[in-house]
């Protein structure tokens, strides 16, 4: 039970999302379909296919992984600042049994909780494009809830540091969109020369991005067990600096 | 208002003081924000069933003592523990016990008053038939039970401070720590406040209690302790220390220097001691002066008043206001 502690204030993060449910759900998935409908549909038409998808197919299950990205981050960003600051939350939890890994593992799970959902809408939503998922897609559930708690973790640390909300701009312009931009999403990394493709695949999201289109097609041509361990272990060590960042922010 | 005097827990007997009874302890306990010190090495207990005052000015570091009490504030030296729970060690377990009113609101504005309520319990594991039972009885007893579905910004400063109130007994706390309960607050709320601090105090429920109103302080602490620059300058029960350290009786004289020279004279011949503050004479007598009163005829304006808890609090940590 005293694991489980954080679930309290995940409830409460939950009771109040239900009070605005369209507004946030349009807000985190509005920007992955826009990016569908406008790229795939719009320029994927004239081109070519890459390893056997139309362009369409390619970057569907890559937009899936961003909205994952996207909602967990804003989520443990926007939200969980404003309850650290204004709103006063965490001090008020702090005079409960709840402690900093309470909340900081409350904070997560329900980012990540979010992230997870965005990408069940959006997977749900494919076929509307005419792309269908594999059953595959169901085992990658887990693994977009796990990126979730990458993102969510890593905007927690951000939250930690910030002392304003002009400091999300840096989170936003020099990281988030530069690996919505690189990580594979929108062209394959094949094409780039050895070396300086390490570095990209090294990016949090890309092996995510990767995982994402295999197991929507059901082609596992690369070393997928790899990639989701490399990322487990960063995942997991991320948690644990976010908790540490919260500490010292909270605890004078 | 009557109908919400029903108190919200089982009367639990005061036992007599011993060791065991003792709810908070601290030893040396200090505190370092960077070079400034804000506690400087206090030491203290607080028995089961006191309502012990905590003063001191602004800055005296009241807030920052019940903070390290919290855990919210790490201690830069001294031993704390609350119902024997080591503190930072054991907090976790410590803060099933403690209810605390924040000096600064931290009520929840995503949620209702009720959500509130239930939201808090469930970070003391109080959930389901329990919980809403429990905090149906709190509205009822502050009297909010009205504004069950209100959000939170439609309330008023007096109703969110009962409120606050509310959430801090949710988990039917041994030991309820209260900084500034009632500040802001109208006398009507007050009272109402005082009143149900009291039924609480029947029931044995210890308390530590920040207030700048003294006659709060003096209305319902058994005991104060005054802090001052982070240290402990006096500590007993407040009437026993405003005889010992101010006297029995205020005067209050004004007049001309001259006027005021000769008199602060004249009451030599009685034990007392005499202050000037700008064109007023006080003096502090410390036996029944009241022979000396044919001397005031003349002046323009006088009082007696016993002393009080706001003499005392002035003569240890002085006039100057605190620039914190
Ligand atoms: N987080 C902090 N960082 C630096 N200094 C602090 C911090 N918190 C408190 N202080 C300083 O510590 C001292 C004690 O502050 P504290 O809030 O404990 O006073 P207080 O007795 O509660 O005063 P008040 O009656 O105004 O509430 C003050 O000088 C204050 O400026
Ligand atoms: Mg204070």
């Amino acid at each position: 039970m005293k694991y489980l502690r954080f679930r309290t204030l995940w409830l409460r993060n939950s009771r109040v999302w239900r009070k605005h449910i369209m507004a946030t759900l349009i807000g985190n998935l509005g920007q992955p379909l826009l990016f569908l409908l406008a790229m795939g549909y719009g320029l994927g038409r004239e081109m070519q296919t890459i390893d056997g998808l139309t362009y369409l197919q390619f970057l569907a299950p890559g937009l899936v992984t961003s909205s994952v990205m996207y909602s967990a981050a804003f989520e443990t960003t926007y939200g969980s600042y404003t309850r650290l600051s204004m709103q006063k939350t965490y001090e008020a939890i702090l005079m409960t049994p709840l402690g900093i890994t309470d909340i900081a593992l409350g904070e997560i799970f329900w980012g990540a909780s979010k992230g997870l959902l965005s990408a069940i809408i959006m997977l749900a939503m494919l076929p509307l494009f005419g792309v269908w998922p594999s059953v595959w897609t169901l085992a990658l559930l887990p693994v977009l809830f796990m990126s979730g708690v990458f993102f969510a973790a890593f905007g927690l640390i951000m939250t930690a540091l910030a002392g304003s909300y002009e400091f999300f701009n840096y989170f936003i312009s020099l990281i988030l969109t530069p690996l919505f931009l690189f990580s594979g999403i929108f062209f394959p990394l094949k094409t780039i020369a050895p070396l300086s493709r390490i570095f990209f695949e090294l990016l949090p999201l890309t092996p995510i991005v990767t995982l994402s289109r295999m197991f929507c097609y059901g082609q596992f041509h690369e070393p997928w067990l790899l990639k989701i361990a490399g990322s487990l272990l960063l995942t997991l060590f991320t948690c644990w600096l976010s908790v540490i960042f919260l500490r010292k922010r909270l605890i004078q | 208002m009557t109908s919400t005097q029903t108190p919200p827990q089982p009367t639990v007997a005061v036992a007599p003081a011993s060791n065991d009874d003792i709810i908070v302890q601290v030893n040396g306990l200090s505190k370092f924000f960077g070079s400034r010190c804000a506690v400087d090495n206090i030491s203290f207990a607080i028995r089961q069933g006191e309502c012990v005052g905590f003063l001191g000015p602004n800055g005296a570091g009241k807030t920052t003592t019940i903070n390290m009490l919290l855990g919210l504030v790490e201690k830069s030296g001294g031993t704390m523990s609350i119902m024997h729970f080591d503190i930072p060690g054991q907090q976790q377990e410590a803060k099933r016990l403690i209810g605390v009113v924040p000096q600064t609101d931290s009520l929840d504005p995503d949620l209702t008053v009720e959500e509130n309520l239930l939201t808090y319990a469930s970070y003391f594991n109080i959930t389901g038939r329990k919980a809403r039972a429990r905090s149906a009885d709190l509205l009822q007893f502050f009297a909010l039970a009205n504004r069950r579905k209100e959000i939170i910004e439609h309330l008023s400063g007096g109703q969110r401070r009962r409120l606050l109130l509310a959430r801090a007994l949710i988990n039917e706390p041994k030991l309820l720590i209260l900084d500034e309960p009632t500040v802001g607050l109208d006398p009507q709320a007050r009272h109402l406040i005082w009143e149900r601090l009291e039924i609480l105090q029947e029931q044995g429920t210890t308390m530590l209690l920040t207030s700048h109103y003294l006659d709060e302080v003096e209305h319902l602490s058994n005991r104060v302790l005054i802090l001052d620059h982070g240290k402990i300058v006096a500590q007993g029960v407040p009437q026993q220390l405003i005889t010992q350290l101010v006297g029995i009786d205020v005067f209050v004289i004004e007049g001309t220097t001259a006027e005021l020279d000769a008199l602060e004279k004249s009451f030599k011949q009685c034990q007392a001691t005499t202050e000037r503050v700008n064109d007023k004479l006080y003096v502090y007598t410390q036996e029944d002066c009241s022979r000396l009163e044919s001397l005031l005829k003349n002046s323009r304006s006088w009082l007696r008043r016993p002393a009080n808890l706001e003499d005392l609090f002035i003569q240890l940590t002085g006039r100057s206001l605190r620039e914190s």
